[in-house]
């Protein structure tokens, strides 16, 4: 591990912790757009967190100390997962630690945590909000390994770092595969960030609602910790998503003036992707929650037909 | 071992993973003018896998068919069915026989067969395209899901015209296409097939008020 490696790591944190509220802030000011509504202002997620920071926590008398622990676990998961994704450079120390596939059980674990603490407190909405995150979560990761199989099966590693380095630095070739992969992983990326065809983040409508269920019962700092941490899992979706899929642009190595130059790629490639997200949400009207299983089916689907794409074209011939 | 494949070779298996990808849509499909915007689409990539295959081996025959298929599986047979969903006044949601979510399992299943018993046959093919040949088998077997699934007369024509897409893209893919005779006649047979369907459709309807083919099977001889 060099120097400017783990400078690079600690910049690639700093930087996700940063730029997560601001991507969750554009995505809303573009939603408002689209549907001609007055925009919030940009900052506002971080005016968000900073009352909320300020507040104090009000916990429910039955509240057990998972409750309370819960919020902390998240974010260091999503800090973990923003940590492991490779978004400026793929010389990451922090890199073997955790390959595709744990990076599935890192979500995995907040997912868990976050349904727990929902059912902790023994509301019926928190149980409610928990078990369709369940079911939700337990369509959604399987898509997900898919996804990350074919990748691996193109990269011959499960490494994230090897597999983007293959990928950003390859001669030009076709792969229908990662097309498909690319679809299922937006599915799948829709679904797991509470977005518009599965859950509606901005909805507090007792039928609809999945994530902001499980949160209800959460004040003060817990429930910045969580907006938060929910901002950094959107931003390591579409950090994951631009690295795997429009890897150009990403430093190899600890080149400083490539990583100069990775930055402004980044923020647009985020600034488009944040757009494109808010058009699918508002092109698409939220479906019912028994259409999420066929949604994450289909999802699932396109990642299965990839990895027998990937078999039957790319490699025998 | 990618960089062996030729460009051209890369855009036909790109085609041909969109035609496969349309295949599924057209199975989940439920809407029955988006299922006809599926098949006008699927028609067109074939049109643009049989142009870069004509194109990259310069065969004359493949320029006449991939401007067969144009004419005929993008424009006319589309129009045509178009034409029948609006007159036959066909709204609302497709019904299936079985949910959709175990179609596409059934259809994933299927898709594997299909690929693995194209392997050996497509190795015996030297032309670029043979990789192909799995999918255009897969896409056959998924236009026969969707005809014994479905219920409606319409969607089960538009089953068997993608299942003669899959033919068309077997054919390019293991010799370059069939014979220019051959291929005008089946052009010719699906055209007028599809005419004669669409006025069975009106007579159907008449007849049952419906276009749903399970009031046929009562049929008796008084």
């Amino acid at each position: 591990m060099s120097f400017s490696g783990a400078l690079a790591q600690l910049f690639a944190i700093a930087l996700a912790l940063v730029l997560a509220p601001l991507l969750s802030g554009w995505v809303g000011q573009c939603r408002a757009w689209l549907q001609s509504r007055t925009a919030p202002p940009l900052l506002l997620p971080y005016y968000m967190l900073r009352k909320l920071f300020e507040k104090d926590v009000v916990l429910a008398h039955n509240a057990s100390s998972l409750f309370r622990a819960a919020p902390f676990v998240i974010f260091g998961c999503m800090l973990l997962a923003c940590a492991i994704v490779p978004t400026l450079s793929t010389d990451l120390p922090f890199a073997p630690a955790a390959d595709a596939l744990a990076l599935v059980g890192i979500f995995g674990l907040a997912r868990i945590f976050i349904a727990l603490a929902g059912m902790d407190v023994g509301t019926a909405f928190g149980s409610l909000g928990g078990r369709r995150e369940m079911l939700v979560g337990f369509l959604a990761e399987p898509a997900l390994l898919m996804v990350f199989f074919t990748l691996a099966m193109i990269a011959q590693s499960t490494s994230l770092a090897t597999i983007v380095e293959t990928l950003a630095h390859r001669e030009l070739i076709i792969y229908p595969s990662l097309a498909f992969a690319g679809v299922a992983f937006t599915f799948v990326s829709l679904a797991e960030n509470a977005r518009v065809p599965v859950d509606n983040p901005a909805t507090h409508l007792e039928l609809t609602m999945i994530h902001e269920a499980m949160i209800l019962e959460y004040t003060g700092r817990h429930l910045a910790l969580i907006e938060w941490a929910a901002s950094l899992k959107l931003y390591a979706y579409s950090c994951l998503g631009l690295a795997l899929f429009f890897p150009w642009g990403i430093a190899p190595g600890d080149n400083i003036l490539a990583l100069a130059a990775a930055i402004p790629l980044l923020l647009l490639k985020l600034a488009i992707g944040g757009f494109l997200l808010a058009a699918i949400e508002t092109v698409n009207a939220k479906m019912r929650i028994f259409r999420a299983p066929e949604f994450l089916g289909t999802a699932f689907m396109l990642a299965v037909l990839g990895l027998l794409v990937r078999l039957l074209l790319e490699v025998k011939v | 071992m990618n960089a062996a494949i030729p460009l051209s070779a890369q855009l036909i298996n790109l085609f041909a993973a969109v035609i496969l990808l349309l295949a599924f849509a057209m199975l989940a499909q439920r809407r029955m003018l988006s299922l006809v915007n599926l098949f006008a689409a699927q028609g067109f990539c074939l049109f643009l896998a049989t142009l870069t295959a004509a194109v990259t081996t310069g065969q004359s025959h493949l320029f006449y068919s991939a401007g067969l298929t144009l004419l005929l599986k993008v424009i006319a047979l589309p129009w045509i069915l178009y034409r029948l969903v609006r007159q036959l006044n066909i709204k609302g949601e497709v019904e299936a026989l079985i949910n959709i979510p175990t179609t596409m399992l059934v259809g994933i299943v299927l898709v594997m067969a299909a690929f693995n018993v194209a392997l050996p046959i497509s190795e015996l093919s030297h032309t670029i395209t043979r990789g192909t040949l799995g999918i255009a088998l897969a896409v056959v077997m998924l236009a026969f899901l969707m005809m014994i699934t479905r219920q409606k007369a319409i969607s089960q024509v538009v089953g068997f015209l993608s299942m003669e897409n899959g033919l068309f893209l077997a054919a390019t893919s293991a010799t370059y296409g069939m014979p220019m005779v051959v291929e005008l006649g089946i052009a010719l047979d699906v055209l007028v097939g599809m005419i004669i369907l669409g006025v069975f459709f009106f007579q159907i309807r008449d007849q049952f008020d419906s276009l749903d083919i399970r009031h046929m099977e009562k049929l008796k001889d008084n």
